[in-house]
């Protein structure tokens, strides 16, 4: 590679243990092999088409100095998240605004850029998460990390309305790599939205969100991915839950060419619990692919996933799960579902979920289904007088329907449910 | 403003066998036609080619609304000039209120959503269909009388000229066929809905009080009659009938296809 090269990451700034850990990402990555589709975690994804060297980091120049701007704008979604106690913003994965309520500082909250806030605080927590589930992507990641939101609550702390936390990435042909770590220390709460989206060039987002929860913690995690039509996005969440945390996770993803995510949860702790649910509607010729792991790994936890995807014109989605239950997880319960619907005669969806059992003591099932718009509900609808194209946009709302009315920030399930709708009114006219 | 439903010499075949063999009915506002006959008789394949389910082909006939032909139509426009079918089995619309389908129905139309939402407010009171059946998706999940209350519900919505109601009275409980049917009757003699029920048996006609009767078998109506005709039909049964009338062919047996690997029977 001529442009992820270690000389390339030592010329950015930022404290001295976060270029450590940037310098020794980069002499990994120098002697790592790019991987192919040949690889079942690769297979049915688009990394064949992928070269490192359309792209290049964006330089320090470009990032800025590391510190408070003014919030630039927020975008739709912030206005419509409604009360918000507090806001960071990440351009090209620098913060460049973070507020909090003062109420909650007071209480030890700290909301801030992981790089850059007081005393080194993020320094034990960064990689906590995404260290134990290294790829390629997160190799370039750490490589090339210039910063990302940090969003810390302490101990028995609740934090009840959602911090957003907005990712805008731009540059043609640059790479950016937006980082969000969520600590929830023992008996905290919290809710955090993580938007991702891109303007409409060439641009990798290499993204990387950790979310631990101590014991007893309870997190709600909504994500949000509108990329731009030409954006590829490789990314990887990654939750670890201690003894009785509890994580409901959700991802909604509309945007992007290429638009990758692996969504792990590990169960750690006695009594852990994860919800993990994700919406997916890809049209034009976007490819939605979701690599998830449900890794129980203590005694009494449960898991439910529930990822639910759309495909029209020539867009593919690639769904693969991966349910683990770890000797050491008797009497846990894991639960996983991927339902898809295909829109048009030129779409596909790929449904691969997997088990792997090694406890005897334990309530396990997976069901997956990839179909078009059931015929019969069609003729129903018609019956009522319901037109074909207004019978298809109700049908492909109300599939989606059991996942956004679940949506854990609730007052982002209508404009979330909008979103969605507006997808489907463009059937037909992609990216029209 | 009086409409009529006229089917003439309507003949429809499934995978090239013929099941309606040239059926003639007619319906006008504020009349109540039962259609009985046997199962196989072709009763639910007659309500589906008069909505226009693409699994059948009308080889012949005409199905007219008001001077309009309906065949050349899609489903929806049919049910946009004034047509309505009642299922047999309704079909499920996970996360689909019925609210929301109605709205849909009014915009195509035309229509405010908002009266008609209110409508269904009343409707649903009327019918005695509880809240968390408002919210659920249509059918999702519903009991047999559940289903039919909704049909119902959905019909005194929308209010057609003229409405099919397939076996309306076919699993669901006396209670719900009782609310079912009493709303029915209400709307013939209140919004002068003609209506074309479906049944092979007799304890619907208590409830709609129907001014004629036709028996279908073998595809064809072979009797037609006031209410009187139903009480004949009880004492003597659809091969008593069948055998006053001369009519050979009570129902329609598909012709099975032999497999010359199956295994030999016992």
């Amino acid at each position: 590679m001529t442009t992820f090269t270690p000389d390339a990451s030592r010329a950015l700034d930022g404290p001295d243990w976060l270029v450590r850990r940037r310098t020794a990402a980069a002499e990994r990555l120098a002697d790592l092999t790019w991987p192919t589709s040949r690889e079942e975690i690769w297979r049915y994804s688009a990394i064949d088409d992928f070269d490192p060297e359309r792209f290049s980091p964006v330089p320090t120049e470009e990032l800025g100095a590391p510190g408070v701007e003014g919030a630039p704008g927020g975008g739709l979604l912030a206005a419509e998240a409604g009360d918000r106690s507090g806001l960071v913003v990440v351009r090209n994965g620098r913060v460049v605004h973070h507020e909090l309520d003062p109420a909650l500082e007071a209480k030890g909250v700290h909301v801030c850029d992981l790089a850059t806030c007081a005393a080194g605080e993020a320094e034990p927590w960064l990689g906590m998460c995404s260290d134990a589930s290294p790829d390629a992507f997160t190799e370039l990641h750490d490589a090339f990390l210039a910063g990302g939101a940090f969003v810390h609550v302490p101990a028995g702390v609740v934090v009840d309305t959602p911090i957003v936390v907005l990712h805008w990435s731009h540059g043609e042909g640059r790479a950016s790599f937006p980082h969000t770590l969520v600590v929830a220390e023992e008996a905290a709460q919290v809710a955090v939205v993580d938007r991702f989206s891109s303007a409409g060039g060439p641009h990798l987002v290499d993204a990387v969100v950790e979310l631990v929860l101590g014991d007893g913690a309870n997190v709600r995690y909504l994500s949000v991915q509108e990329h731009g039509p030409h954006t590829w996005q490789v990314a990887l969440q990654r939750a670890h839950l201690a003894r009785d945390a509890v994580l409901r996770s959700s991802a909604v993803a509309l945007g992007g060419d290429y638009a990758r995510l692996r969504n792990e949860s590990r169960l750690e702790g006695s009594g852990a619990e994860s919800d993990l649910l994700a919406v997916y509607f890809g049209d034009g010729t976007q490819v939605h692919d979701f690599r998830t792991l449900q890794d129980h790994a203590a005694p009494h936890t449960r898991s439910n996933l529930l990822f639910k995807g759309a495909v029209e014109d020539d867009a593919r989605s690639v769904y693969s799960g991966m349910v683990r239950l770890r000797p050491e997880a008797q009497r846990s319960e894991a639960y996983q579902t991927n339902r898809n619907l295909v829109l048009s005669e030129g779409a596909g969806a790929e449904s691969i979920p997997n088990l792997e059992i090694e406890a005897n003591d334990v309530k396990c099932s997976h069901a997956s289904t990839v179909g078009p718009v059931d015929d019969d509900q069609r003729y129903y609808l018609a019956t009522r007088g319901i037109p074909p194209e207004e019978a298809d946009r109700l049908i492909v709302m109300g599939f989606f329907e059991d996942v956004i009315a679940r949506l854990p920030v609730r007052s982002l399930v209508d404009p979330l449910r909008g979103a969605v709708t507006r997808k489907i009114e463009h059937r037909g006219h992609p990216h029209g | 403003m009086s409409s009529r439903l006229v089917i003439s010499g309507l003949r429809a075949s499934v995978d090239g066998f013929e099941i309606l063999r040239g059926v003639d009915l007619e319906v006008g506002s504020g009349e109540v036609h039962v259609v009985m006959g046997p199962n196989g008789s072709g009763k639910s394949t007659l309500s589906h080619v008069i909505m226009g389910r693409g699994d059948y082909a009308v080889t012949e006939g005409s199905v007219a609304l008001d001077g309009e032909e309906l065949l050349t139509l899609p489903t929806w426009q049919r049910a946009a000039r004034g047509l309505f079918l009642a299922m047999q089995y309704p079909v499920a619309v996970p996360g689909v209120p019925v609210g929301e389908l109605v709205a849909a129905a009014a915009r195509t139309r035309g229509d405010d959503p908002a009266a008609y939402a209110d409508r269904v407010t009343a409707e649903a009171q009327r019918l005695a269909v509880t809240d968390e059946f408002l919210t659920r998706g249509v059918n999702d999940d519903f009991s047999g009388g559940e289903q039919k209350r909704m049909e119902t519900l959905q019909l005194a919505v929308l209010t057609p000229k003229i409405a099919v109601l397939d076996e309306i009275d076919s699993g669901l409980d006396v209670d719900a066929l009782r609310d079912v049917a009493r709303r029915v009757e209400a709307m013939t003699t209140e919004d002068d809905l003609g209506v074309l029920a479906i049944t092979h048996y007799n304890r619907l006609l208590l409830g709609l009080r129907p001014d004629r009767i036709h028996v279908l078998m073998g595809g064809r109506i072979v009797a037609s009659g006031g209410p009187e005709l139903a009480g004949q039909l009880e004492e003597t049964g659809y091969e008593g009938l069948a055998a006053d009338l001369g009519v050979e062919e009570i129902t329609l047996e598909r012709p099975r296809e032999v497999d010359p690997f199956a295994e030999p029977g016992f």
